[in-house]
């Protein structure tokens, strides 16, 4: 296979804890030491044209995880260490200015919301074309006939008389379409999609599904989708990594993971799901809830809810059990099954 | 059979006015509502359900008169609770009671527990004492899995999933004999929404309770639903038994939104249906049939003439594919063809 688009290594970002950021505010000198990592050692990889859906509950750090890609995080966060390959550059030793042109060109982000995602008081074809334009010298003309290409390309009826519309004018997928199509302009290699689709309704929803599978049938890219919804990740994604906490807890293929997860926390959360239960019939709980960074157990770190725990799982740190090429699972149930098999 | 009633609403309209201009005047109106007839039967859970903008959640509002309908009768338990006056309505605000999408936001942050699940118990004067109404507040909170000593803290001490179990202990600190859930688990993770479904199932079963659950997740309708209504655009477009709408629907508009939702069934991917268009607005419904604009089935007769609720398989459809006269309808079709 060939080099992958994007690869990270042990990513590690910090936030400071709720403490210590009171600490401050009440004035305190001391140094304010409590910071939590919110990702906690992910490694990813995505080949070109693959999608890999980082799936999880909220606060998991699935998306800070994106963000740290771009180097997106918000202060006070950082990144404290890892590396992340994009098309092979080392992100974090670039340069602002050059960072600014990897964004974009080579990756583009879209993000739950798109209301605000756009600048209100601007026509959305004036905010692609200032996107295209940053990227590429073209006089405004041709950069209005490129904007307006994509528009079409990205399916927005009417792509023309769209251009001078202003985003509350759009209704919600037709902003997505928006994004969608500002994302693509500089035909970058890796597309992350941030909840695309979770502030839409369902019907609208297929429509965009559609069109980001299009996309990568089409122009080959790579997504890193994130989202919450599995049903959203079976439609799209090629493989998955499931996310608990900070960490990956699983990884496979999409069938691997659907339909044969190994992950107490993986199977616990596909068996909440009320649409594979009959009516009447109670549905699978996880106890309790994520507990917040900087509260995680030392061990396992799904130790506290899961209904699998045993000795070893409160004070060891489970190690990847491959299971498969593809498939692997931080699990002591896991790795002590395959261990007998 | 209509003992077994619990709430009918016929004809419910609700219309908000569109002002323009430097005296307000009324250029038109945002038809949330437009003619919606519902029957929820004592004990039995009715979804309402459809996209962003369809009026569900104004229908709710409406039930409760948080918004004021601009027509219709809504019968709870005999009485027409649309025509009541404000003091008339007081004991019916007791028995609809309504848990919201947003737990933080609907409950205030300066209040302790204790104080806004009693809040409404004081009015109603249930419990003789403040002592009394505290014990309540601790049953309640026991009722729905919290630990009682949790009334002495303050909304922002909790989890999402906690919130909405300290709003769901609120609702049925006055008794209440119907609850409209309105998007109760949609902000909910997956893990946190399998408990509140399973606790609204449990409080059903041991209280009684009837609920109007509106929703837009088909998954977690189908799980706990038994029958369901379908809007779009402000009138309700088909309703039947839950088993049959998803097994059997005859709307294509029911059958577009079932079609719609993506499967976690690895083996079932890519057999979403596509529907094309949005929504249209509710200030401007299309003539004739509202979902003619999009609907893949579409005739002649779909944009001129407005379908009837027709009777069909233990439900109604507003499609003329459900016309007992034929698609044609008879009026429709005289010599023609």
């Amino acid at each position: 296979m060939s080099e992958p688009v994007l690869e990270v290594t042990d990513l590690v970002t910090t936030f400071p804890t709720d403490a210590s950021l009171a600490q401050r505010a009440e004035g305190e000198r001391r140094p304010a030491a409590g910071r939590a990592a919110v990702v906690d050692g992910v490694s990813l990889s995505i080949a070109p044209g693959e999608v890999l859906a980082l799936v999880g509950e909220s606060g998991c750090g699935k998306s800070v995880t994106a963000l740290s890609i771009l180097r997106l995080v918000p202060k006070p966060g950082r990144i404290e260490s890892g590396r992340v390959l994009l098309a092979g550059r080392d992100v974090r030793a670039l340069p602002i200015s050059e960072m600014r042109a990897v964004r974009g060109a080579v990756a583009a982000m879209i993000f739950q919301e798109p209301m605000t995602s756009l600048n209100p008081v601007q026509t959305v074809g004036v905010q692609v074309v200032e996107a295209i334009r940053l990227h590429e010298r073209m006089s405004a003309a041709a950069a209005r006939a490129r904007c307006v290409e994509l528009f079409e390309r990205v399916g927005i009826p009417d792509a023309d008389a769209r251009f001078d519309s202003f985003p509350h004018q759009l209704s919600g997928g037709l902003k997505q379409r928006v994004m969608i199509a500002m994302a693509l302009s500089m035909q970058p290699k890796l597309l992350i999609a941030d909840e695309p689709t979770t502030a839409l309704d369902v019907t609208i929803q297929a429509q965009i599904l559609a069109l980001l599978r299009e996309v990568r049938d089409r122009f080959g890219m790579a997504i890193l989708l994130i989202s919450h919804n599995l049903g959203v990740v079976n439609e799209l994604a090629d493989r998955i990594a499931v996310m608990y906490a900070g960490q990956v807890a699983e990884e496979g293929t999409r069938e691997e993971l659907l339909a044969h997860p190994r992950h107490p926390y993986t199977q616990r959360l596909l068996a909440s799901i009320p649409s594979r239960h009959r009516p009447g019939e109670p549905l699978a709980e996880i106890p309790g809830v994520v507990p917040a960074p900087g509260e995680w157990p030392a061990g396992c770190r799904f130790t506290t809810r899961c209904h699998r725990a045993f000795e070893p799982c409160a004070t060891v740190v489970p190690r990847a059990t491959p299971i498969s090429d593809t498939h692997r699972a931080y699990c002591h149930a896991v790795a002590l099954e395959e261990e007998r098999a | 059979m209509s003992s077994e009633v619990l709430l009918r609403v016929e004809g419910l309209r609700t219309w908000f006015p569109i002002r323009k201009g430097l005296f307000r005047r009324t250029v038109g109106h945002v038809r949330a509502v437009d003619g919606v007839d519902l029957e929820i039967r004592r004990g039995e859970t009715l979804a309402l359900v459809g996209e962003s903008g369809c009026g569900k959640t104004t229908v709710g509002r409406s039930l409760l008169r948080l918004v004021e309908p601009t027509a219709g009768k809504i019968w709870f338990d005999g009485v027409d609770v649309a025509r009541l006056s404000r003091a008339a309505l007081r004991p019916y605000r007791r028995a609809i009671q309504i848990v919201f999408q947003d737990p933080l936001a609907s409950l205030d942050p300066r209040m302790r527990v204790r104080d806004a699940i009693a809040e409404g118990m004081e009015t109603f004067a249930i419990g003789a004492s403040d002592r009394e109404r505290t014990e309540r507040v601790a049953a309640l909170l026991e009722r729905v899995q919290l630990d009682p000593r949790a009334m002495w803290r303050y909304p922002h001490e909790f989890s999402g999933g906690q919130r909405q179990r300290i709003c769901i202990a609120r609702a049925l600190a006055v008794e209440p004999r119907l609850i409209v859930c309105d998007e109760a688990t949609s902000a909910l993770d997956v893990s946190i929404q399998a408990q509140i479904l399973n606790l609204l199932q449990r409080l059903q079963e041991e209280l009684g309770l009837t609920y109007l659950f509106i929703a837009h997740d088909l998954g977690v309708v189908r799980y706990l639903a038994d029958r369901v209504s379908v809007m779009y655009v402000g009138q309700i477009v088909e309703e039947a038994e839950t088993e049959r709408i998803f097994g059997d629907p005859r709307h294509p508009y029911t059958r577009a939104l079932l079609a719609a939702v993506p499967s976690i069934d690895s083996a079932r991917r890519g057999a979403q249906v596509r529907l094309a268009g949005d929504v249209p607005s509710p200030s401007a419904p299309p003539p004739g049939c509202r979902f003619h604009t999009r609907c893949p089935e579409v005739f002649d007769r779909c944009p001129v003439e407005e379908p009837a609720s027709y009777p069909v398989a233990g439900g109604v459809s507003r499609c003329f594919l459900s016309d007992p006269r034929g698609r044609r309808g008879v009026a429709a079709s005289p010599a023609r063809s």
